[in-house]
Order: C-alpha cells, then structure tokens, then sequence
C-alpha cells in the first residue's frame, strides 16, 4: 500500500477523454515519475491529485484519506506539496519573506488573529526560514527581490519554500522546463540532495529522460491518458512498449 | 394580468438602456479587455447631444412686427429660429419638433471622435495595465466629462421633449381586447424600447454577418492567437471602440425625452450597467441584453405599490440585490464564459 | 521602541512633530497679508486633514496591502456619522462613546459586505462594492430615513434624550460635543506679531487618534499578518498551495479598513454632529482612492500625504474665483490675461472637481506609485547627478 494510491481515475473534457482508468501507487520515501508524449494526460493527472481539478470517476487516496472534493489548500494541509512548471512565487517580495510565508502557514495552518503570538514567535520564524535558505545556499541572496532572479534560482526558492512545509508528499511537474542546462543539473544535484537527506516521496512528472534516469525509482509511462508501463528505470529503458511509443525518437536523438 | 403587461412594458424602456450601455461595456470589454468606467459618460454625451441641437435648432434672429405691440406699447420684437427663416414656418417648426430623432444623425460623427480619441489618446496605453489602473483612469474621465458637461450646461435637468406625434399615450390594453384605460403606455418609450431592439439586432448582425465581425468575435475569443495570425487586431479594436461609443451615444440621446438629461446621468447609469454586466456574465453580449432587460423589467415590478407596501424601499435596492444573488449563485453570471475575469 | 525599527520610528517621530507643529507650519503667511489666503491653519481644516489622513491609512490597509480596490469605502464612513450622531443624540455629548460604536457599527457593516464582496476578486470585487455602497445610499436616502433622517441629513435636537448628558444647555441650546468636558470647539489663539495660530481642541484630539492610528498601520505593515497580505496581492496561487486559505485574511483586511473608515466617519460627526448621505455617495469612495494613489499605494507614509495634499488643494482652489485670477494675470497683457483667465476658471472655484478628474488621470498614468515614488525618482536623479558630476570631476585629474 503505497503513500498515494490512484484508483480508475478518469476525467473527460467536453468529447476528449484526458484520463481514461489510470491506476498508480506510489510507494513511501521513494522517487517515481511520470512520463509521456504531450497530451499523454500528465497534467490532468498531477491537476487532480492537488484539487484543481475533481476527476469524474475514480478515487484518490493520500495516506488513507481521500483528498477528492477538498481544496487545494487543504489538501497542501494534509501534506502535499507542489511545485510548477513555471516557478509559482511571490515575485513582489524578497526572497526572506518568500521563505518566512511557507513557515508560517506551518505553524498556523489556517487564518489566526492572534497578535501576541505572532509577535513572540516571529524570530523562531526568521530562524527556521534563515536555515531552510542555508540549506537552499540561497542565504547570501536573502534581500533580493524574488522576481529579479534567475529561472534556476526562482525554482530552487520555490522547492525550498515547499519543503519548508515539511510535506509528506514533493509533487513537482516539469522543474527543469524551459531552464539552461546548468540551471538543469543543479536542479537534478538538488533534488538527488534532496531525496538523500530527507524522508520524503517525491511524485516527478519531466519530458527529459536525463533528468528522469538520474532521479527515479520507478517510472509509469502515460500514453493517450492511460497508464502504458510501470517498471524501474532500467526495466523502463530496455522495454519495447516503451521505446516503440515514447523513448524510440527522443534515443535515437540522442 | 393587465398590471403584470404593465409592468412588463414600463420595465422594457429602462432594460433598453440598461441593455444598450452593458453592450457597449461588453464590447470593450470583450475585445480590448479593458473596464471602461467612462462608459456612462459616453451615454451621458449622447444624451447632451440632443440637447446642443435642440439649442442650436432655437438659434433665433430677432425682428421688429411694427403691426404688434408689446405691452409698454413697443413696437413687438418677434423671435424666429434660423432654421424657420430658411425653411419656411411649416418645416422650420417641425424640424425643431423632430430634434432628438435628428440628433442621432448629429451624435454619429460626435460619438465616432470622441470614441477615437478616447481609444487612441488614453485607453490605448492602458492595455497591458492591470484592470484597477484601468478602473481608475477611466473613472478620472468620468468625473472630467461630467464636469465639463455640468461646467457648460448647468447643474439642473435639461428638458428635451420628443417629437410632437410621439408625445402622448396611447391604450394598449384596449388593442389587446382588455378593458380601456387600464393599460395606458407613453407612444415614446414604445419608440425607445423598438430603436434599442434595432439598435442591438445591427450590432449583432454586424458581428455575424460581416468579416470584421468575425475578427472581432475571435479576438474576444482569443486575443493572442489573432493577434499572431497576422490581422492587425488593434486598429479593428479601436474602431470597435468608436462603435461601442456611439450605440451608447444613441442610447443617450434617445433617452433624453424619458429623462431630462443632467451632467451625473451618466454615473447613475453606469453604476446599474456594471451590475447588468456582472449579472449577464463578463465578455458575453447576449448576457448583457439579456440581463439588461430582466433587471429593467425586475426594477419595475419592484416598484409597483403593492410590493412597496410589502418591502418598503425595495425598489431601490432590487437591482442590486438581484446581482448579489446571482452572483454568489452562479460565479460567472448568468451567461458567462469560463475562463473570462477569473483570476 | 514601540516595537518598531527604527527607520519606522523616525517616520512615526517626522509624523508626530509634523501633526502637533501643524498650525504652526500651515500658517506661514501674516494673517492680514495677500499671501494669507494660501494659510490652512484654520482648526475645520486641519481637523479635515487629519481624518482624511485616517480614512485613507485605513483604505490602504486594503487597497494596498492586498490590492483589492474597493469603490464602497465611503458607506463605512457614512455608517460611522451616522452611528456616532445617534450616540449623541441618545447616551451623551462626550465623543468616546460615539466613536467607539462608530468604528464597531462600521466593523460590523464591513464584515457582512465584505463576506460576500470577497468571494469575487479584481473587477468583480470592485463593482460589488461599488454596488453595495450605491445601495446604502440610496437606502439611506428612502427607506431608512427614520434613522437617517433622508435628504436633510441626521442632526441635533432638543429633544434629544441624552440619557447620561443634558436635553439642553441652561441656556437652551444644544450642547456641544466634548471630550470629558473638554469642548471640541475650544480653541486658544496666539498672536505673534502679524501671524495669528489657532490650537484647537478637536484637532488636537482627531490627531492623537491619527497618530494612534498610523502606528497600529505601521505595526500591520510589518506584521506577518500585514506580509501575508502582500502575499495575497503577489500570488495567491502559491499562498493556496502553502496550505493557506486566503479569504479570512483579505476578510480581516476588509473589516480593518472599514473600522478606519468608521472611525474617520466617527470623528467627523465629533468634529460637527451631522450626518448626511452623501457621504456615503461614490464619489467619496473615489476621492479616498485618489488620496491614497496621489500619495502612493502599498508605503506607509502615502496616503496621509495624499489626504493632506487633495485636502488643501480642495480648499485652496475652491476660494479663488475669476476675480482672484484676473488679480494674479493683471501684470500680462489683455490678449495673454483673458484665455489665461479663460482656461483657468474651469479648475477653480467649483471647478475643483474637474481638476481632481484631471489629476487622477495624470497620477494614473504618469505616475502609478505616487508622490511617494515621485519623490524617490527625484532623490535618485539628484543622487545620480551627484555622482556623475564627482566622475567628471575626477576624469581629468587621472
């Protein structure tokens, strides 16, 4: 029984059938990924495990509870967080204060007026925000204004503001999207840095089978919104399904 | 029965207008994504349109009538409008009689330049602006029109009458076979309620019918992908712009027999119009007229003294307490598009 | 100090000096000189200064902050008047009573409108309000008139209970507003030389109140409340995937502003005990929205800067007349004098509203972050020419 269990999910818009029965199970403390061609569904699929959208059948477990029908918000609150394509931050504020939001909602959850105790735990909370961007080695850049920096580093900021929420659950939908190859790499080093230090089950969906290989434990391939395969990565790369419908073009290309 | 027909046809007048302002503010909306809070001033011009030609049609000449005295036993100075002097008695009186219908051949090229200049001297720069930027420069212009017009015509009511023919009431329930006098209707609302049902069936036919209507449909349904098939989209905008201008211009004048034109009628209305919009759905123009009407028509029956009774003041606030309905009932409106406003 | 940094303190302490210098430095000119028509050191003026100032500090706490724009704050200020004239007319004359069920009646008012206003965000939100303050309006105008009095406006009676104060002076009249027997209307004047300044008790009272104000703004400002605000107007996105729910904290934001506006509303009535509509019309909502955008939306110092600035302009502008103006042309040569003139007297007079039309547009668009950000622009251009006259300077001597 793994940490997240998807069971005959199937979301349909308007006469496109996105997700048709996709089953997963993604086991604790381990790194899975999913991948596909465009329009493989990967999206929806990563859409409806965080609320934004509500599939028409099927069920979606975290942990034993299903997060189908509850809010994005509280489905973070349960203990998922996530991470976008193009990095989600808050570009008006520096990137202390980005990091100091993510440890508050931690430590009220919800909406508190409470004064006194925002006011006396407010140093608690500089601390913990100043060791999350150490371990980030974002500190030096702590005043900058979050919008001004680079694609890498405003993807670094937003894996660490989710990680500063301690989640049980990483989803990350293609962190290396769009980024130079350098910025790539370090973001597989953070991640990989990541997966060895921390108790944490990652979710991974990524076009770049570099980044992919380097990471995953297991690998579902998607295709035409149902799940084609699901094996470990050298089981993956070596399977004829896969190649034929998937990895054919893109290794030949390499 | 006869007071529901009654109440149906006294709301028909104000939905018209209601009507003809949300779809100009649907228009500009929808195809330049901008929130044009100037827009009642634009209904508030038309409206001193027919005022102006009314005033300039009076342009008299004096002359003494040796033959008449006045009463200090002077002889009498007789005031003749220019246009009788030219036309003739007959026709000169009959063309002041008919100034607001002729004020709208006057309010096109009006309502045309100052949609233009609107459009290219202000709102133009404004468009990759947030929308409270946007909200907030228009409703400068609001106030700057509305001063203006208060600055040059007075701060009272303005009485524009419509044409003599039109002036009366006629029995409506006795052509529906009811009982006389029991449904008793102004001939000009009639007049308004079918030049705004024209009014609305031309735009629509022009965004049907004709290729720049097209365009322009597919630029309010999806700006950028038009914009990169190689059409110049802005310069259609802004004629878009101009048109929206002056179907609210007509409104305006148009409306000036129902309702004395004064220099804050415009505010007034666009207030209501915004409800009408939210409540249509933002981006969609049958939304808009239909709302336009249902809410005319709803205001209406509000104040009927029954209901007053009933609810005191009710008829103030219906409007505004039907869009707060809807509104927390259906998001969108009642005919609005995903995606559209929804940030 | 005050638990505040200590550049924030320096701008509380500016403030401070400021607001309790103020007849002093609104009159600059003798009183019987020409130039004594630009003085503003009248005590109903500067007491408009002041809570104005409030009305727009609070307004930024919203508008600001989350940058949610609401057209409706005015009905929050009407309700305020209205709430403390009542407080007047039945418990007592002392203003304490009257401005705390001022700021709670509009705290209240702010909490149901504001519950169904933030379900919506961006224009809707804005038309929302608009709507619900363009209904109080026009409630307060019809149907409620047995508590607003209508078109006249709700005022003093003799027969007004009173229950903890006096029906009427001994005198026979009606009394007047005090705090704790201090008259609102007390006011001591200096005469220096030709200058004449007024201390006035009401003002004195309407800016520690302001001051009170300012601060607790400061305190939201640096608060983690006032930072998940500005989150709410960054990206609220990420805010919902950080496990927050944004709504009560634009809700707290709607109801704080609204108790400023309350508040402001409350004071005014203490100032003058009348409440009328219109100051619950839009227009009044607009005028706070140009205050705290004149002086710069989301910084601290903005919107007090913006009241004061439309306020005094607002009065200024309102005196002169075509006569004043032919005056100040009369050295210019008819054919210059008379357009000049001409031009002129649109602005002026009852003309004012066509300026502050005119300014919101320019402020709009040349300049979105006001005199706040006028006035850094300026810093850094004199800074830069600073520094490119010392790199010129040191050029040739290598």
């Amino acid at each position: 029984m793994g940490i997240l269990e998807v069971k005959n999910v199937g979301k349909r818009f308007g006469g496109l059938q996105a997700l048709g029965d996709v089953n997963l199970s993604v086991a604790e403390n381990s790194v899975h990924a999913i991948i596909g061609p465009n329009g493989a569904g990967k999206s929806t699929l990563l859409n409806c495990l965080v609320g934004k959208l509500i599939p028409d059948t099927g069920s979606v477990m975290f942990d034993g509870q299903s997060v189908l029908g509850r809010t994005p918000y509280e489905i973070n609150q349960m203990g998922i967080s996530r991470v976008f394509q193009t990095p989600e931050i808050f570009g008006d504020l520096t990137v202390m204060e980005n990091m100091m939001i993510p440890c508050f909602a931690r430590r009220d959850g919800s909406f508190k007026l409470n004064g006194i105790k925002a006011v006396t735990s407010e140093g608690e909370i500089r601390d913990k925000a100043e060791a999350m961007l150490k371990d980030m080695n974002m500190l030096e850049k702590r005043h900058m204004h979050s919008a001004s920096m680079s694609r890498g580093d405003k993807r670094r900021l937003e894996i660490g503001m989710c990680l500063a929420q301690e989640p049980r659950l990483l989803l990350l939908d293609e962190p290396t999207a769009g980024m130079a190859r350098a910025d790539t790499n370090n973001t597989i080093d953070l991640l990989k840095q990541i997966k060895e230090e921390r108790d944490i089950t990652i979710a991974i969906i990524e076009h770049d089978m570099h980044v992919v290989f380097s990471l995953a434990d297991r690998i579902t391939v998607l295709a035409q919104g149902t799940p084609l395969v699901e094996d470990t990565p050298d089981k993956i790369k070596g399977h004829p399904k896969v190649r034929e419908a998937y990895l054919g073009e893109s290794a030949a290309a390499a | 029965m006869d007071a529901i027909i009654l109440q149906i046809l006294n709301g028909l007048d104000k939905g018209s207008a209601y009507a003809l302002i949300a779809l100009g503010l649907t228009l500009i909306f929808g195809t330049l994504g901008v929130v044009n809070f100037a827009h009642g001033a634009l209904f508030m011009i038309g409206a001193f349109c027919a005022v102006t030609l009314n005033k300039i049609l009076n342009l008299s000449f004096e002359t003494v009538d040796p033959s008449r005295t006045d009463f200090l036993g002077n002889p009498m100075v007789v005031k003749t409008p220019y246009v009788e002097g030219w036309f003739g008695p007959e026709v000169g009186a009959s063309i002041i009689d008919w100034s607001v219908p002729l004020s709208i051949l006057f309010c096109i090229p009006i309502m045309l330049a100052v949609g233009f200049i609107m459009e290219r001297g202000l709102i133009k720069h404004f468009y990759r602006r947030p929308h409270a930027d946007q909200i907030l420069v228009t409703f400068g212009l609001a106030i700057v029109l509305q001063e203006l017009i208060k600055h040059y015509f007075g701060a009272n009511q303005i009485a524009t009458p419509a044409p003599d023919v039109f002036r009366g009431s006629f029995d409506f329930g006795a052509m529906l076979g009811m009982d006389p006098n029991v449904i008793i209707y102004p001939y000009w609302r009639l007049v308004y309620f079918a030049f705004a049902a024209l009014v609305i069936g031309g735009v629509f036919a022009f965004l049907q019918f004709t290729t720049f209507g097209m365009v322009v449909r597919a630029g309010m349904a999806d700006r950028e992908t038009v914009g990169l098939l190689g059409i110049n989209i802005d310069k259609r905008f802004t004629i878009m712009f101009a048109l929206a201008a002056v179907v609210a211009g007509m409104a305006g004048v148009m409306y000036a027999p129902i309702n004395s034109p004064n220099y804050h009628m415009g505010m007034d209305f666009l207030v209501l119009s915004f409800v009408v919009v939210v409540v249509g759905g933002m981006g969609s123009l049958p939304g808009a007229v239909l709302a336009g009407f249902l809410l005319g028509i709803l205001e209406s029956f509000a104040s009927m003294n029954e209901i007053k009774s009933l609810i005191p003041g009710i008829d103030q606030i219906i409007i505004y307490l039907a869009a707060i309905f809807i509104l927390l009932a259906r998001p969108r409106g009642l005919m609005g598009r995903k995606g559209v406003m929804e940030d | 100090m005050l638990g505040l940094k200590k550049k924030d303190l320096t701008l509380l302490g500016v403030v401070a000096a400021l607001v309790i210098f103020a007849p002093f430095i609104l009159n600059p000119f003798p009183a019987d000189s020409a130039m004594a028509q630009f003085n503003a050191g009248y005590p109903d003026l500067m007491q408009r200064f002041v809570i104005f100032g409030i009305f727009a500090i609070g307004f930024n706490i919203l508008f600001g902050l989350t940058g949610y724009l609401s057209f409706g704050h005015a009905a929050f200020l009407g309700v305020g008047s209205y709430s403390a004239v009542w407080m007047f007319k039945l418990l007592s004359m002392n203003v304490i009573p009257a401005i705390i069920l001022a700021v709670i009646i509009s705290g209240l008012f702010a909490m149901l409108i504001g519950f169904i206003s933030l379900r919506r965000s961006g224009i809707y939100f804005s038309i929302l309000t608009l709507a619900f303050a363009q209904m109080s309006f026009n409630l307060a105008y019809s149907v409620l008139t047995p508590i607003t009095n209508g078109e006249t406006g709700l005022q003093l009676t003799l027969e007004d209970p009173r229950v903890l104060g006096e029906t009427a002076t001994s005198s026979g009249g009606i009394p007047v507003t005090n705090f704790f027997g201090l008259e609102m209307r007390a006011t001591e004047t200096l005469n220096l030389g030709g200058w004449s300044f007024q201390f006035n008790a009401g003002y004195y009272l309407c800016a520690l109140i302001m001051m009170i104000a300012f601060y607790i703004s400061i305190r939201i400002f640096r608060s983690p409340f006032g930072l998940m605000l500005r989150a709410v107007k960054s990206n609220q996105t990420r805010l919902n995937y950080t496990g927050l729910n944004t709504r009560p904290y634009t809700l707290a934001a709607f109801v704080i502003s609204g108790m400023y506006a309350g508040l402001a509303g409350g004071l005014m009535a203490s100032m003058d005990p009348l409440a009328g509509a219109e100051r619950m019309q839009w227009t009044a909502s607009g005028e706070v929205v140009l205050m705290t955008i004149l002086g710069g939306a989301g910084t601290l110092i903005g919107p007090v800067l913006g009241a004061g600035f439309i306020k005094y302009f607002e009065n200024i502008f309102s005196k002169i007349n075509e006569n004043v103006l032919h005056q100040w042309f009369h050295a210019l040569p008819d054919g210059i004098e008379t357009p000049l003139v001409w031009v002129a007297e649109h602005f002026v007079g009852s003309g004012w509203h066509l300026t502050l039309g005119l300014l919101f547009m320019l402020v709009v668009t040349f300049l979105p972050g006001g005199l706040v950000e006028g006035g850094q622009r300026i810093g850094r251009l004199v800074r830069r020419r600073g520094e490119s006259k010392k790199a010129t300077q040191s050029t040739p001597a290598e």
